[in-house]
This record gives structure tokens, C-alpha cells and sequence, in this order.
């Protein structure tokens, strides 16, 4: 096994890792850093829980390499409120009732702040098309949906990470 | 609803709190078992599995294995003798002899790494004699059929569960009530129909996992994603010849349960593994593939219909008959068959009636409970006979249902009278809300629009006496906490139950908390979180806890004030006089107590109150004819309606609008009512559409989320209306029964109602595929 040593930004915080050749930014997150907000439903791709952002765009940890991430940006869903403000997505989709069990909430908060950092008044078919690849088994959606239109009419630019892209 | 018994509804019943677990799910904070940090003593564990449908064992080598550095445990069926099951004992924690289904676990291995444990698995032969497997319920029931269980006759079995040794049956229900058999002769109409539908998969997002460890006492922690923490407990310890109390399951937040995670499954080979450990900590977590065939599925089921109705389409008779493809071992499968059998009419009124409904060992993946317990798969077929007997006699099918649906005092299929319920109020609503009888053009030529309805009835499927229990205290700061055995896994249990505990108690929701992680040597008992049977058992156990909190509180302030107690109140967290206008918070007390009047010495001490709750009245049902006085709790009852266009072009199917009715006797959170109704209704569309999990030979053609589709957010309708119809439960609390499950019974056949509506054909069996239904145009000559 080849090891690597990287640095990376993960939640504003630098850090220094080292990692294994086939060792993916999820496991990295949850075993390494034991940031484990970012959940694990498949491992290949499929269903979107363990979405994080990279440099900005929602990536699926489980495909991406952690020896990839060097000099990289991550936010993970632990990283979504600052100062103890939660970002207009958490707080929306707490109001919207669009939790139940929680397992694909983070992945589900982080494609969604990616969506309205690129397109800050996205409507519902747009909301629809950017969650394609998170499942939901709960939920039905419509709750999810509603949230994230009510999050963009919240507090426009105000969230610290569109601030910050 | 009038007003007046409105107004005593104390708050916060009835009004949409926040959940309570909300904040912490929406900031990654929420931990679920992957996400328990167990340190470096922790093993890994991964499961040798059958490669056959059917087989017996010759040999097995696990000698390279066990010689593998950082191997640390391997086990076989010959370390644990003992069997386990729910309601049937049929099945060991590894097989001994015989395997029953492709993934049937053979031997476990725990190593210090998942790779190790995977190298391990790969030095592991197993000589296997093939056997001819069973393939279909219908064929499984056959004298030619080979047995699965030859052993049937020495399983253990509960009394209501009806087992046919020497076949491959492993619970035979029947109805049987009036008579059949004349009755057809005097039916101006009968529609005759068989219906298959297919395995599919509970899909939660957190595929199963569970940690064990016994330490050097020999006690056992299991910390797993369990909707059932006790039944666990009991389970597991009866088949490892171990007592309930040396066994503790703690289960943190489960992500997604919808029954796949009810009763025991893999947990059962952690703990195994687990006691060759030597005292470390063992993880098995299922990958997504292993998830698809070796936990729980829903059943497959061939199910039979003959209805007749008279000239002004009363129905006089129903015959059917159900072969419940149950897979290789029963855990709940005899029972979900039960549960279809005592349920066979569905919500109608049948004088005459046959049913026989058969669970039937095949080799194929476990049959679990899924959301529903056999009420989807039953209701799928029965409600477009429905549909079909009242065209036939040309009567609109909403008329129809009307006038056979079950009021209030109807007789039930097993002979006693229905209790209160609204099932017309929510026909009503729904038939109004989708404009039953009007039909709005298709969106372009090239389609075709339709409307559909199904109504439904379901009861919790519990042994009669199956308990929950709760414990309410009080914190120096005045701040409740709840404890509860039973799981929130998204349902919202946690948040109704600080809800009533608010109510109950006199204090604000904000105010109180729930004691979890569950845990079976801290929490209260809680048979299983499933039936949905927690907003009506956990919470006569929660308010029961709470007012005895109560009363306890008001006696250490009428004995301190000098006062009677029946003159104190406790109001928004403050204990108040209405006699001499004294106050004092919760918190001045709760932990305390409260100095005498005279000075000279104190009354009260921690308060803790206490709270149970069993049903008392369920009575047995005869084993021939199914008839008894209280074959369930109660029934929750509902409709649903949907529109849809199909495209003429591809077979495709859009649905443009949904709307669901439900009988919640009272709804303690109304919008999370409302999101149980939304969340069944578009698994019940994933199920309708796309859902099928494909068997060929035994094995799963299509183990993973591309190849087995479940609906996704562009799939919903962009139309869902929900609505509440509250006639209260006269023994839940407020009112309230269960919601969980119901809002994905009626769906599919809603849809199979109006894809019927629409262009005039009807399929055996879901899923409604674009390809099948454009097949079946072409064949009935809709289109060229």
C-alpha cells in the first residue's frame, strides 16, 4: 500500500493527512477526521448521501478519491452553519418538515447550497433536476422542494458560503 | 368535529411542533450507528454466503482461513445450535445443513480489517450437495414441490399461527363466514381475477449495520439500526441460551426502517461472531448489494379473486385465495399472511365469505414486514376488482364503494362490529378534491388522461398482548425528559411524544426532551416500533407517565400549601392555586420538593412517573373459520384518488395529481400527519411504477440503486393534496391512532384504476413500466 500526505481546507480548517492510495474522501472524512455528518448509503455513486462540496461543486465522497482532495476546498454539512447561525437551507428544511429519518438530509443540504450558490431563484423543476441523484426514501420530496425554494427567498447572499464562493 | 370537544384538547395536541429531532439531523450532529466510535480494539466482519437457492452442506474447510494473520474469529452454524424466529422458529443463525437462498449465511469471519475479513472469505470451501430450489408460491404448495423444512413439525410456533408439516406451508389462515357457495347463484354480477405482485425492496437509505461485543462476564452489548431494540433482546438471547438481561441493544437514530429493520436479522451474526471475539467490539454493516438479498424484502404474492355483487350492486360473496411467496425462513411472513387473511375483503361488508391465505416456504429472500404488512400487495389486486364489479354493473365505482364500504357498527369479515370511523368522510374528500366525474383533456393529443380511487383498511398486526411503557422526570431547571423503548426512524415518534407529555403534564413542548439513544437497560420496554402502533400504545404509556408526574406534583404542593389538590394546576410549567392563588415553577420543586407550611421539614423528592400500556380486550379467532369477538386493536381506514395521463407514443406514465384521505382518529402534529401521507403516497407510486426486484433462478438480477429504481425528486406528481379526517379512537390518546404505513395501501391500485380510466387496459401485476403498459396497448390494439 502506497501512502500519500496531503493538505487540504476541510470546513475552513487546514489540515495535513496521511492517506492511503485507495482510501475515498468519505472514508477520509468519517474514519479520519471523524466527521461523520456525511453518511454512507451505497458506496457507489448511487444515491447521493454522502455529497460534499469540492472546491465549490457537490461531489459524491464515496467516488472521489482522498489523495485527490490535495490542496482542495471540502465543506461537508458540518461546515454549513457559521457562528452559530445555521444556513438558510438547514433552517428551511427543518420548517418545511422536510426531515424524517435524517440519513439523506446532509447530502440533500449540500447539492441543495450548491444549487442556489450557482442559481440564487431556482424554481421547482430546477430544485427537482438538481436532487436527481439524492434518494430520499422518506420523505416523498415535495417537503424538500418547498424548503429549498423558501431557503432562497430567505436571506439572499447572506449564507457565508455564498459569501465565500 | 364540533368545537366543543375541540376546546378540550389541552395544548400542544394538535398544533405542528418543529420535530424534535430536527436541528440535530440538519447539522450532521444526529448519530446513527456507523457513526459510533469504537477505537482500535474493533473487528470487521463480513459473511460467507450461500451461492445456491438450495442445498445441504457437505463440508465445510474453514482451516486457511482461520490461519490468515489478523483473522480473529470464524464461525459456523455448528457453534450455535440454537434457533430463532419471531412467531415460527425456523431458522439458526448460520446454516448447519441446508441452505435455503442465495446469500443464506454460511460462515462469518471478524478480522481486524474489512479487507483481511473479505481475503478470509475467499479461503473458505464449502461443498454443497444442490438440491431442486422452489421457485413460486403457487407450485410451492404443490404435493410434487420439495421441502424446504422437513423439519416443520419440530419448530417452535406461537398458537395463532398454523404451520402444514409434511408441506411447504408455513401458516395457513381461513375465513370462513357465511355461505359461498349458494351465495353466487344470487349475483347478478361476478368478476374473477388473479394478481401477481412482485418482491421489491424497503430501500432505506442507511443499509443495515449492527456492533457487538460480550465482555468478559459474558455479557452482550449490541448496538444496531433496530426498529426493534427488545424484541432483539429476546430473540437473540433465547437462541443463544442466553438470559434477556445479559443482552443490551442500544439503538441510536435508524435511517429508514419501513419494517426492514423490525424483529432480528444480520444483528443475530454480529452478536454470534461477537462471543468468539474475545471481549472486542464487532461491526457488520451490509454493503447496498448484500442489502438487497439478504435483508428483509416484501414478499411476493399471487393472489386469487371471485366478488359478486346483487342487481343494485351490494356485494353478497368473496372467495380469495393468497399464496405469499415467503422466501426461505418466516420471521414475519406467517403473520403478514394472517394479517391479509383477517383482512381479506378489505374495507367492505361482505355477508358471505371464503379466504384462505398461504404463507409458503420458497428459495428466495426473507419475506420481512414492510410498510403496510401485506396490505399493499392485497389491496393492489382486490380494489381493481372493485372497480371492475361496479363498471360491470354499471355503477360508478366511488357510488359503489360508498354504498359497501365499512361505517361505523358494519359486521367485519371476522364477525364483530366496526368501531367509529370516517372511511366515508375520506371517500368524500377525496372524490371532491379530484373532481371525481368531470375529465379534464389530455395535455397533448398523443395522450390520454384518467382518474383512479382505492380506499383501504389496516390494523396493527401484534400479538394481543404486546406492551409499551414510558417514564417522565423532572430536572432541577423544571426541563422534562421523556423516556421511551420505542424508535424514531422518521416518523416523528419522539416529537408526539414530548408533544403529549407536554399536554398531559401542563408544560410548554419546548421544554421537554426525549431520553435516546433507545437503550434496553436505560429505556423503558417497548414491544416493536411497527403497526403503527406508537402514536396510539407508546402514548397511552407517555400520558399515563406524565399524569402520574402530575398528580405527584400537585400532592407535594397541596400538602405544602395546605390545599387539596383538586385546587392546584399546573399551567405552562408553573403549579398554580385556583383557591388561594399561590405559584411556584416546576423547578422549585421538581427535584426538592417543597418545604412544610409549618417550616419543620420538607414534603415531595425527585419526581419520576411511570406509565404502561397493553391492550386488554383482543380475543383469539377460531382456526377454521377465522371468526372472534376482537380480532385487532382498531382499523385505521382511508382513500386516495390520483390523475394521470398516459402517452400514447411511449407507454409512460405521468402522474399529474394525488390526493390522500386518512382517518387519524386525532392527529397530535397535523403537518407531520401530512408528511406520513405524502411520504407513503410517493413510495407507493415508486412502487407502482418502478419497483421490481427481479428473481431468476433464486438470484437477484438487479441488486443495486441503478438497476432497482426508486422514485426520485423529478418522479413525484406535481399535485398532492392531503387530508386529515379525525373520528376518534375511544382508547387512544386524544383520540389518535396510528398513520405510519396506511398512505401507501391504496396507491397502487389508484393508479392501476387510472391507467384503466385512461386507455381502457389493466396489468397482472406492477410495475406499471413504460415498456409494459405500451405492450399492453399494442395488444389490446390502443395503439399500432
Amino acid at each position: 500500500m502506497v501512502f500519500h500526505k496531503i493538505n487540504l481546507t476541510v470546513n475552513d480548517e487546514y489540515e495535513e493527512m496521511v492517506v492511503p492510495s485507495n482510501m475515498t474522501l468519505l472514508q477520509m472524512l468519517r474514519e479520519k477526521m471523524a466527521l461523520t455528518g456525511t453518511k454512507n448509503g451505497c458506496s457507489a455513486g448511487e444515491c447521493g448521501a454522502c455529497t460534499v462540496l469540492m472546491n465549490g461543486e457537490p461531489v459524491n465522497s464515496c467516488m472521489v478519491l482522498a489523495v485527490e482532495c490535495n490542496a482542495a476546498t471540502i465543506i461537508t454539512v458540518e461546515g454549513l452553519a457559521r457562528d452559530n447561525q445555521l444556513d438558510p437551507v438547514q433552517e428551511a428544511v427543518i420548517e418545511a418538515g422536510g426531515v424524517q429519518c435524517g440519513f439523506c438530509t446532509p447530502g440533500i443540504l449540500m447539492s441543495s447550497r450548491a444549487l442556489l450558490n450557482r442559481n440564487p431563484d431556482p424554481d421547482e423543476k430546477e430544485i427537482a433536476e438538481a436532487l436527481v441523484g439524492n434518494l430520499c426514501r422518506c420523505t416523498g420530496y415535495a417537503r424538500i422542494i418547498r424548503a429549498i425554494k423558501e431557503a432562497a427567498r430567505m436571506k439572499p447572499g447572506t449564507s457565508a458560503l455564498s459569501a465565500t464562493d | 368535529m364540533g368545537r366543543a370537544s375541540d376546546a378540550l384538547i389541552p395544548r400542544p395536541i394538535g398544533e405542528s411542533k418543529l420535530r424534535i429531532d430536527g436541528r440535530d439531523k440538519a447539522i450532521g450532529a444526529a448519530l446513527y450507528t456507523d457513526d459510533l466510535q469504537f477505537g482500535n480494539a474493533l473487528l470487521h466482519a463480513r459473511i460467507k454466503r450461500s451461492p445456491h437457492p438450495h442445498a445441504l452442506i457437505k463440508r465445510i474447510d474453514v482451516s486457511k482461513a482461520r490461519a490468515l494473520p489478523g483473522v480473529k474469529a470464524v464461525v459456523t452454524g455448528q457453534d450455535f445450535p440454537g434457533y430463532i424466529g419471531l412467531y415460527l422458529q425456523d431458522r439458526q443463525i448460520f446454516c448447519r445443513d441446508r441452505v435455503r437462498y442465495v446469500g443464506d449465511p454460511v460462515v462469518g469471519v471478524a478480522a481486524i480489517s474489512e479487507n483481511i475479513a473479505e481475503q478470509a472469505l475467499d479461503l473458505i470451501d464449502v461443498d454443497y450437495e444442490v438440491l431442486e430450489p422452489v421457485l413460486d408460491p403457487e407450485l410451492g404448495v404443490s404435493a410434487q414441490a420439495p421441502l424446504i423444512h422437513p423439519d416443520l413439525e419440530k419448530y417452535a410456533v406461537v398458537n395463532f399461527i398454523f404451520p402444514e408439516p409434511g408441506t411447504n406451508i408455513s401458516n395457513h389462515f381461513k375465513i370462513r363466514k357465511g355461505d359461498v357457495d349458494n351465495a353466487w347463484d344470487q349475483c347478478a354480477s361476478i368478476v374473477e381475477r388473479r394478481y401477481r405482485i412482485p418482491h421489491i425492496q424497503h430501500v432505506p437509505l442507511e443499509p443495515h449495520i449492527a456492533v457487538a461485543k460480550q465482555d468478559e462476564l459474558g455479557e452482550v452489548t449490541l448496538w444496531g439500526s433496530s426498529q426493534s431494540p427488545f424484541a432483539q433482546r429476546n430473540l437473540i438471547a433465547q437462541s443463544l441460551g442466553l438470559s434477556q438481561s445479559e443482552i443490551r441493544v442500544v439503538s441510536p437514530y435508524v435511517g429508514g426502517g419501513f419494517g426492514s429493520k423490525a424483529g432480528v436479522s444480520m444483528e443475530a451474526l454480529a452478536v454470534a461472531i461477537a462471543t468468539r471475539a474475545r471481549g472486542r467490539p464487532v461491526k457488520l454493516r451490509l454493503t447496498r448489494e448484500e442489502e438487497f438479498y439478504t435483508a428483509f424484502v416484501r414478499q411476493g404474492l399471487v393472489a386469487h379473486f371471485k366478488m359478486g355483487c346483487d342487481a343494485s350492486g351490494r356485494l353478497l360473496a368473496m372467495e380469495n385465495k393468497f399464496y405469499w411467496d415467503g422466501g426461505a425462513y418466516t420471521e414475519y411472513g406467517v403473520n403478514i399472511t394472517r394479517a391479509a387473511g383477517y383482512s381479506c375483503t378489505g374495507p367492505y361488508e361482505v355477508p358471505n365469505v371464503r379466504g384462505d391465505s398461504y404463507c409458503v416456504y420458497t428459495n428466495h429472500p426473507v419475506g420481512g414486514p414492510m410498510r403496510g404488512f401485506g396490505m399493499p400487495e392485497m389491496h393492489a389486486g382486490l380494489e381493481q376488482c372493485i372497480d371492475e364489479l361496479s363498471l360491470q354493473i354499471g355503477m360508478d365505482p366511488v357510488e359503489f364503494r360508498r354504498l359497501n364500504c365499512l361505517k361505523t357498527g358494519s359486521t367485519l369479515v371476522t364477525g364483530g362490529r366496526m368501531h367509529a370511523i370516517g372511511l366515508l368522510q375520506c371517500l368524500e374528500k377525496v372524490s371532491e378534491a379530484i373532481e371525481w366525474g368531470s375529465k379534464a383533456p389530455p395535455s397533448t393529443p398523443t395522450k390520454r388522461r384518467g382518474k383512479g380511487v382505492a380506499i383501504m383498511w389496516k390494523a396493527p398486526a401484534m400479538p394481543p398482548n404486546a406492551g409499551s411503557s414510558a417514564w417522565v422526570e423532572l430536572a432541577e431547571d423544571g426541563q422534562v425528559n421523556v423516556g421511551v423503548g420505542g424508535q424514531d426512524m422518521g416518523q416523528g415518534s419522539f416529537t408526539i411524544a414530548a408533544q403529549m407529555a407536554a399536554a398531559a403534564l401542563g408544560v410548554p413542548y419546548e421544554s421537554v426532551r426525549v431520553a435516546a439513544p433507545v437503550d434496553t437497560r436505560y429505556s423503558p420496554y417497548e414491544w416493536q416500533t411497527v403497526a403503527s402502533r406508537l402514536t396510539w400504545s407508546m402514548g397511552n404509556a407517555v400520558v399515563s407517565a406524565a399524569r402520574d408526574v402530575r398528580r405527584q406534583v400537585l400532592q407535594v404542593a397541596a400538602e405544602a400549601w395546605g390545599e387539596t389538590p383538586e385546587d392546584l394546576d399546573i399551567v405552562n410549567g408553573t403549579v398554580i392555586s385556583y383557591k388561594s392563588e399561590k405559584e411556584t415553577p416546576l423547578k422549585n420543586l421538581g427535584i426538592y420538593g417543597l418545604p412544610k407550611p409549618d417550616g419543620r421539614g420538607w414534603r415531595g423528592g425527585p419526581i419520576i412517573g411511570r406509565g404502561s400500556f397493553m391492550p386488554s380486550d383482543v380475543t383469539g379467532l377460531d382456526p377454521e373459520t377465522g371468526q372472534g369477538e376482537k380480532a385487532v386493536v382498531h382499523y385505521t381506514t382511508g382513500a386516495q384518488a390520483v390523475e394521470l395521463e398516459v402517452d400514447l407514443d411511449t407507454g409512460r406514465i405521468e402522474i399529474i395529481r394525488g390526493v390522500g384521505a386518512f382517518d387519524v382518529g386525532r392527529a397530535i402534529n397535523p403537518e407531520m400527519v401530512k408528511a406520513q401521507m405524502e411520504g407513503g403516497f410517493v413510495q407507493g407510486v415508486s412502487s407502482a411504477l418502478y419497483e421490481h426486484l427481479q428473481l431468476k433462478n433464486g438470484f437477484v438480477q438487479n441488486p443495486s440503486l441503478v438497476d432497482y429504481r426508486i422514485a426520485t425528486a423529478v418522479d413525484i406528481p406535481g399535485e398532492l393534496q392531503s387530508f386529515i379526517v379525525e373520528v376518534p379512537q375511544d382508547d387512544g390518546p386524544w383520540g389518535a391512532r396510528g398513520i405510519g404505513e396506511h398512505s401507501m395501501v391504496p396507491t397502487l391500485p389508484a393508479i392501476a384504476n387510472a391507467i384503466y380510466d385512461a386507455v381502457g387496459i389493466r396489468l397482472e401485476g406492477p410495475p406499471f413500466s413504460a415498456e409494459k403498459v405500451f405492450l399492453a396497448m399494442l395488444d389490446a390494439g390502443i395503439v399500432k
